[in-house]
């Protein structure tokens, strides 16, 4: 699974990494941002679960997930 | 003593004759005769039953329509609220408190609270320059701060059964936060929630009262602005009074608008958001007993408070003739903007009538939609945390002293207000 920040979107609700704080941060204005471990876009194995969560949880619909694995 | 230009008696007085009050419409009062053709958000009828006023609009009108305020509108379904959100080419942020005056339009795109009352492209500008201040990181220094004064307030509840939850807790949280960021005395408090009552649920009395009220407000935020350019500090004030756009200081209004923003703006909301989840927990004691019990549960509780008894109705002005949820806007009508009723929305909200504690999957729009997300957002996150885990720590055991006596809000922002509950 992938996943990515629609920056034209992201109003900066901060729900995504209020809920995985390790997979999602803010940036100096509070707009979300990819992580370390997510750094590369590929969601760690198994937590697939909190990046989905993440994503239902988000206002403006901006964590995008990428359900199928790039071949 | 240090001069700035922008801060003179002269040039304030010369701003203040220059003003313009804009288009001024009759005051109606009194009792709606039909919620979808008559509705009045300052009605007693309202401040009490809001929710079912919305779910009853939603389910058969779904846009409403009064005459009252010069002509407004009130949508009630998720998809409307949203739309009229994310279309700033048709809805404008000139006003976002409904009354009865119209701004002049070329106060347009900066308002008079920037930037909550600006459109792009300036808006875009001016909330950059706020945005740092309030992330999740920089609000979190303010948490400890925040909890001692908590417990404070708990601790001054030694010796008595019943307290006011609302006015006796509640209301000094934000104020206190508030007032320690802008660099306010902490005494000046009591002074705040008459500024606040006269911007928003006074919105609708007579204008010479309002302008008697505003002046007030005004002469204090202008004491303040003196006070620091004599004494420079680390605060928001200061950081407002050096802070650049386009290579030059901020207009004197820019920064005068923006204080009263960061100081209306956070009070009355956090408030009533503090004050509604309480109230709910004061009524149900199974879901008490288990945030008391289980704190991990809480963070979704907060969320789940925020959606069912969001405090924030925002407003916005047609700016161009629109066909919005199957009605005719014409320009200049009012728009409410009732993110609270957008949370109880069935077509998007799984039981949006109930509130379950636990709630997984919670997409609210307490803070908005859009580019004028709340700025705030992760403030009030802080603080309705802390207020309630410190609450609920040290007071586990509480119930409503008197339903009856429990008072809600009118105007856009709906909260409790009076709220006797009885502790231990």
């Amino acid at each position: 699974m992938r996943v990515s920040i629609d920056s034209a979107t992201c109003q900066g609700h901060g729900r995504c990494y209020d809920l995985a704080p390790d997979l999602f941060g803010e940036d100096e204005e509070g707009y979300a941002t990819l992580t370390a471990l997510t750094a590369d876009g590929e969601v760690p194995a198994g937590r697939e679960g909190d990046v989905r969560l993440a994503a239902a949880n988000c206002p403006e619909s901006a964590v995008l997930v990428h359900e199928e694995a790039r071949l | 003593m240090t001069v700035d230009d922008r801060f003179t008696e002269e040039a304030r007085q010369q701003r203040i004759a220059e003003s313009q009050l804009g288009t001024v419409n009759e005051i109606i009062t009194g009792p709606v005769k039909d919620w979808t053709t008559d509705f009045s958000h300052f009605e007693e009828e309202y401040a009490e039953n809001a929710i079912q006023i919305w779910d009853d609009l939603r389910g058969r009108c779904p846009v409403a329509h009064t005459e009252r305020f010069g002509g407004a509108w009130l949508p009630t379904r998720y998809e409307d609220v949203q739309a009229i959100a994310y279309d700033t080419e048709h809805f404008t942020s000139r006003a976002i408190i409904i009354s009865n005056v119209r701004p002049p339009l070329d106060i347009a795109p900066v308002g008079f609270a920037p930037p909550i009352s600006s459109d792009p492209p300036f808006h875009h500008d001016a909330r950059k320059l706020l945005l740092p201040a309030f992330t999740k990181a920089n609000v979190a220094k303010q948490a400890v701060t925040t909890e001692a004064f908590c417990h404070s307030l708990i601790d001054g509840f030694a010796g008595r059964d019943v307290v006011d939850a609302a006015t006796e807790y509640g209301m000094y949280i934000p104020m206190r936060v508030i007032a320690d960021m802008l660099g306010f005395p902490q005494e000046d408090t009591e002074k705040f929630t008459r500024f606040v009552e006269n911007v928003l649920e006074g919105a609708n009395d007579p204008i010479e009262e309002r302008q008697e009220r505003g002046m007030a407000l005004s002469n204090y935020l202008f004491e303040q602005v003196r006070d620091h350019i004599d004494n420079p500090r680390d605060d928001l004030t200061t950081y407002l009074l050096n802070a650049e756009l386009y290579g030059q200081k901020l207009e004197p209004q820019h920064v005068v608008g923006t204080m009263t923003l960061l100081l209306i703006a956070g009070i009355d909301t956090t408030w009533s958001a503090i004050g509604a989840s309480l109230w709910h927990l004061a009524k149900n004691p199974e879901d008490r007993k288990r945030l008391v019990e289980d704190r991990s549960l809480r963070p979704k509780a907060v969320e789940e408070f925020l959606r069912a008894y969001a405090p924030v109705t925002m407003a916005r002005l047609v700016k161009e003739d629109v066909e919005l949820g199957g009605v005719q806007m014409k320009k200049e009508d009012w728009v409410l903007l009732p993110f609270p009723a957008a949370n109880r929305d069935p077509e998007r909200f799984e039981r949006a009538d109930e509130v379950v504690i636990d709630r997984e999957v919670n997409r609210h729009a307490a803070f908005g939609l859009g580019i004028h997300r709340c700025v705030g957002s992760h403030l009030a996150r802080m603080e309705l945390t802390v207020a309630l885990d410190v609450w609920l720590d040290r007071v586990p055991e509480f119930s409503l002293e008197d339903p009856a006596a429990v008072r809600w809000s009118a105007g856009q922002i709906r909260g409790p207000r009076a709220l006797p509950l009885r502790i231990g």
